[in-house]
């Protein structure tokens, strides 16, 4: 385990309110419950909240526990259990999660870390120009595109989280450049692989071919990625 | 002999890869939502008895009997609702299979929620897919929405009379969530600390409410199963094995991937068909970790005609677990690999037992010594015996895991790591020569 702390007071925002479109969508949420099981959409709230924000803040955490009728303590117990819930700021255009488990390490992941580190920082932290902060996470269920990565990024005006996949050294550096300029990347594999399929081409289901890009891809070129 | 690979007629995931039609209309032109309604006519007990008969283990890793354990659940409501709610936490190091199920072919998990809900009297379920995937978790709401719009679920889904709703929910980040109790935990809006069994979901599970919980290979392939019979699935694999299944091959292969195969496809057939051969060909394999990061490696010799199946698997001492198969190449560096998963087990350890929270910590931290080969030899049984104090003696299967890859390395590749001590020795020793 892994103890994760909130970020110093000095840092933290004084208020937290969901906008108007993300306080909709979050009644949404609590409507999947039964009545008095409110809690129950509280990871879905907080995630919102970290999308809106950039990072989560204790006003938020306090913020979504109120609107669920929670103790605060038991937001903060989840906030702090979940890996994927920042407790310090981000960067202010991405942060990248490089995969570094076992399939991912042996297929060239600490390059790709070694590389966060020289063109961003140490992990954790943000980069000098505010822009990029990266980390190194667990596996991200995405193994036979090794090694990849998880861009969470504010650009083109909205929150995107998307896989990039099939990454070498230098790929990734294009990509990690694209989003400090403000760009967004098309995710998905990174050397014209559609999904999943073996490398080279399917050897199987290969009629039919309808589709201009995965599901995953098609979602974020809807979003604006080029 | 060679084996009789898998053909498209008989996949059951006909888009895995996304790249046929995958709007509702495209959908059912390949079969899926068939006749849906006229399987729930056919009643409970049927299609109980049915999903017995095919043979179904669960996909989620542990194999159990579906049919069995649908079997579980209470027949008749005390008043209390029933749940299904499906595992879609995919987050076992090397699995990858769900996340392709979800994010291209949503409508076989999202049928199969439908006629599974019925078959155990749960007019509500809930799919809990990791935090992870964002993408994947739209692509399957679009799917939920589709089928909403469409009457195939909702009030009175598919004409059959039943009301059923059906619910995404996330989490965000934590391997735990995989098991069962944790993950219902976590679904109620707490750490997902596993919960003390007995007593056992389908008596107290979500809300203190009768539930089971089941991986979303295994309620995906349900529709079709129904749809072509038990006896069909069942003619894939060998007995006790049965039905086709979907494999994740990453790592040291030429191409690696994702691919639905029959059951108890050998080892090299898979691996030479679909991704091309171990990279700089079959001599050139060191070790294969078969079904995801909790199961031991296997060593070359092992892999030579080993089929992938639960029993052949565990007759080594090893599993098919998911089925997420690591190939690693003679440039590895096994203790490494190994060690990894440590330090992965270690970050993801609930801190709940004892056991795993100061074990895991401890048995990485001897793992980075041995990566090193900063230790003595003794500290192999040391740690050997480490595992087993682990192992067992925690709530739930988390210690477990993340003590039987190590004893997989001991057992096939000590070799190895008492040379790397005993270079590291000779190195210090020859060191402090030249010093001298």
């Amino acid at each position: 385990m892994t103890t994760r702390r909130l970020a110093p007071e000095a840092v933290q925002p004084s208020s937290f309110a969901f906008n108007a479109e993300n306080a909709e969508w979050a009644k949404r949420q609590i409507a999947k419950f039964p009545e008095g099981r409110q809690a129950s959409a509280i990871i879905p709230l907080l995630w919102r909240a970290q999308a809106q924000e950039g990072w989560l803040t204790r006003t938020a955490i306090e913020g979504v526990a109120d609107m669920l009728d929670m103790p605060h303590i038991r937001a903060l117990e989840v906030a702090t259990f979940y890996f994927m819930f920042q407790l310090a700021p981000t960067g202010e255009n991405a942060h990248i999660q490089v995969c570094g488990t076992t399939t991912c390490m042996i297929c060239g992941a600490e390059d790709l870390t070694a590389l966060c580190e020289k063109l961003i920082g140490p992990a954790h932290t943000v980069s000098a120009d505010g822009k990029l902060s990266w980390e190194e996470v667990e596996c991200l269920g995405a193994c036979a595109n090794a090694p990849m990565a998880q861009i969470d990024s504010w650009v083109k005006g909205g929150f995107h989280s998307d896989y990039y996949e099939d990454l070498t050294v230098a790929t990734f550096e294009t990509l990690i450049e694209g989003f400090r300029k403000g760009d967004y990347p098309k995710p998905g594999s990174q050397t014209g692989r559609f999904a999943s399929e073996p490398i080279g081409g399917a050897t199987s289901l290969l009629d039919d071919h309808a589709e201009a890009a995965n599901a995953s891809v098609a979602i974020a070129i809807s979003e604006g990625a080029t | 002999m060679s084996f009789d690979f898998l053909t498209d007629k008989d996949r059951i995931f006909t888009n895995l890869y996304g790249m046929k039609d995958r709007s509702l209309k495209g959908v059912k032109a390949r079969g899926h939502w068939d006749g849906t309604g006229a399987i729930l006519a056919k009643g409970r007990d049927w299609i109980v008895q049915e999903m017995k008969d095919s043979g179904l283990r669960g996909r989620g890793g542990a194999g159990f009997p579906t049919g069995l354990k649908w079997s579980f659940m209470p027949k008749e409501s005390d008043g209390r609702p029933h749940y299904l709610v499906v595992n879609a936490d995919e987050s076992e190091p090397g699995t990858c299979k769900d996340r392709e199920i979800m994010r291209h072919d949503p409508h076989t998990l999202v049928e199969g929620c439908l006629i599974a809900s019925f078959a155990m009297g749960a007019n509500a379920c809930y799919i809990y897919i990791r935090g992870e995937y964002v993408r994947e978790k739209e692509a399957l709401q679009q799917a939920i929405d589709e089928a909403y719009e469409d009457g195939l679920i909702g009030k009175n889904a598919c004409g059959s009379g039943f009301d059923f709703d059906l619910y995404l929910s996330h989490g965000a980040g934590a391997y735990i969530c995989g098991e069962e109790t944790a993950l219902l935990e976590s679904l109620e809006g707490k750490k997902g600390m596993p919960r003390l069994k007995p007593p056992f979901p389908a008596n107290a599970g979500l809300y203190g409410n009768p539930t089971t919980v089941n991986n979303v290979e295994s309620i995906a392939v349900v529709p079709t199963i129904l749809r072509r019979g038990a006896g069909w699935f069942a003619s894939f694999g060998r007995e006790r094995n049965a039905g086709t299944k979907v494999f994740g091959i990453s790592g040291h292969v030429e191409r690696p991937c994702v691919v639905e195969e029959a059951m108890s496809i050998p080892f090299r057939d898979l691996i030479e068909k679909h991704c091309g051969g171990v990279r700089g060909g079959w001599d050139n394999l060191k070790a294969v970790i078969p079904g995801g990061s909790s199961v031991p490696c296997l060593t070359m010799e092992q892999c030579e005609d080993v089929l992938m199946d639960f029993d052949a698997l565990s007759a080594l001492k090893s599993g098919l677990g998911t089925a997420a198969v690591i190939v690693m190449d003679k440039d590895t560096d096994i203790i490494k690999a190994i060690w990894r998963l440590s330090k992965f087990y270690k970050h993801e350890s609930c801190g709940q037992c004892t056991p795993c929270r100061e074990g895991t910590g401890w048995m990485m931290r001897v793992m980075d010594r041995l990566v090193a080969g900063d230790a003595a030899i003794e500290e192999i049984d040391m740690l050997q015996e480490v595992t087993k104090q682990v192992e067992g003696h925690t709530i739930c299967a988390l210690g477990d895991a993340a003590a039987w890859p190590i004893q997989g390395l001991i057992r096939n590749f000590r070799g190895e790591i008492e040379e790397r001590i005993k270079a590291k020795e000779a190195g210090r020793v020859t060191a402090a020569l030249a010093a001298e």
